[in-house]
């Protein structure tokens, strides 16, 4: 005997598995959301297969239906299999909406069977249909969240992958080192500048490095403080920083800011600051005597 | 104090290499042994090597701008060399930009421009 009250849930779960198995899949494909296009019926039919095998074990498992909480002990295979699919799902980039309704699409075969059998006994018919609509609630309300949990880990890659894109550092020869900053530089990007560029120092022993704000849309402030706060930084790893691209415009600003760059070398184009850094690592470059003269 | 730092005398310019849990006493009196050490050699260039330190506080970032200002005194010129990323971080971030003493990238560069000014 189960201590369940969804003892004839179970008992359809058990004995009509491909039957509602198949029914599962129908009302999905009824509700929009079988997704055959990204799923095959095999794969899908495998997946639905744990799902309803974990939800089972779940409910013959778990003593009491009071306190539902899907965290516990019984509903663990329920649980890895709601992960698995969900995991898939959102890297296939299905909506949260679909998501629950591909779970709650579940409730209409399993009603249809319950009212089968207990046509004889209404109040156990309500009584199981609301303990197992509150069940199938609670899954697909977990199935949300980890949904967003897997979106939140997603978008938080991206956000590192493009942290890493947007502040590439390039050896332009050597000892020679030069960061082009494309965008806007907050504090959080201002660090990541500056912690790739101090690294790249030691790594290539870079004695100048040329930071080029060509790309940068607004100097204000506070970018211009981090700008010499890089700068000091760079100093005091024993290299030596050259800001370039500074446009007419930003020059007004930064004057009209009464930013002071103090000893900081600045040039207008990053042709004139790499220019000064070849004198100054020991390179000249010379037109060959024989070069046509454009 | 032998061991919070070793000092060696090369070509007139002194080296010195600090050790990384280097306290506030054994700096204050590394300090006090490199001027003495600097009239007594006659030397012309004092090297410091921090590479060994990962953590430098205010008070050792103070230490190290007063060494150089008083070797300059003492007509010596210091380089700060071998500074950690983080640590180069993490003084700009307490604002103390050293700007008294110069820097190089290692041992190797600082004495390079030192023979370039003609002080070794």
């Amino acid at each position: 005997m189960t201590r369940t009250s969804l003892e004839t849930v179970l008992a359809i779960l058990r004995e009509e598995f491909d039957e509602l198995l198949s029914a599962w899949l129908e009302t999905q494909k009824a509700e929009g959301v079988r997704r055959p296009d990204l799923f095959s019926d095999r794969e899908s039919r495998r997946q639905l297969g744990e799902l309803l095998r974990g939800l089972g074990d779940g409910i013959d498992a778990a003593d009491d239906q009071r306190t539902l909480n899907l965290e516990a002990e019984p509903w663990a295979g329920l649980r890895a299999a709601l992960e698995e699919v969900t995991h898939e799902r959102v890297e296939r980039g299905v909506s949260p909406s679909e998501m629950a309704t591909f779970v709650l699409a579940l409730k209409q075969p399993v009603f249809a069977r319950l009212r089968q059998k207990l046509e004889a006994a209404p109040d156990k018919l309500i009584e199981e249909i609301t303990e197992f609509s509150r069940l199938l609630d609670a899954v697909a309300m977990h199935t949300n969240e980890h949904f967003i949990a897997e979106r939140d880990q997603i978008i938080e890659r991206q956000r590192t992958e493009m942290m890493e894109l947007s502040t590439p550092v390039v050896q332009l020869w050597d000892r020679v080192l030069t960061i082009p900053l494309i965008g806007t530089l907050d504090s959080v990007r201002a660090q990541e500048v500056m912690e790739n560029l101090l690294n790249s120092i030691v790594e290539e022993s870079a004695e100048v490095v040329i930071v080029d704000i060509t790309g940068v849309r607004v100097v204000d402030t506070q970018v211009a403080q981090h700008l010499l706060r890089t700068a000091a930084a760079v100093r005091l790893m024993g290299a030596e920083a050259i800001i370039s691209g500074i446009s007419p415009k930003i020059a007004q600003t930064m004057v009209e800011l009464g930013v002071d760059v103090g000893e900081v070398t600045t040039r207008p184009t990053i042709r004139a600051a790499l220019s000064d850094a070849f004198r100054k690592v020991g390179f000249s470059i010379e037109r060959r005597g024989d070069a046509d003269r454009g | 104090m032998a061991e919070a730092a070793s000092v060696y005398l090369v070509e007139r310019v002194l080296l010195v290499a600090i050790r990384d849990n280097i306290t506030d006493t054994e700096i204050m009196n590394l300090q006090e042994e490199l001027s003495d050490r600097i009239v007594a050699e006659g030397a012309r260039g004092v090297v410091i090597d921090i590479a060994a330190l990962e953590i430098v506080d205010t008070f050792v970032g103070r230490v190290l701008a007063q060494l150089s200002s008083m070797a300059r005194l003492l007509a010596a010129e210091t380089y700060v060399v071998g500074m950690r990323p983080a640590v180069a971080m993490t003084l700009v971030e307490l604002g103390m930009d050293l700007s008294g003493s110069k820097t190089a990238l290692s041992l190797s560069h600082a004495l390079r421009r030192l023979r370039r000014d003609g002080l070794a």
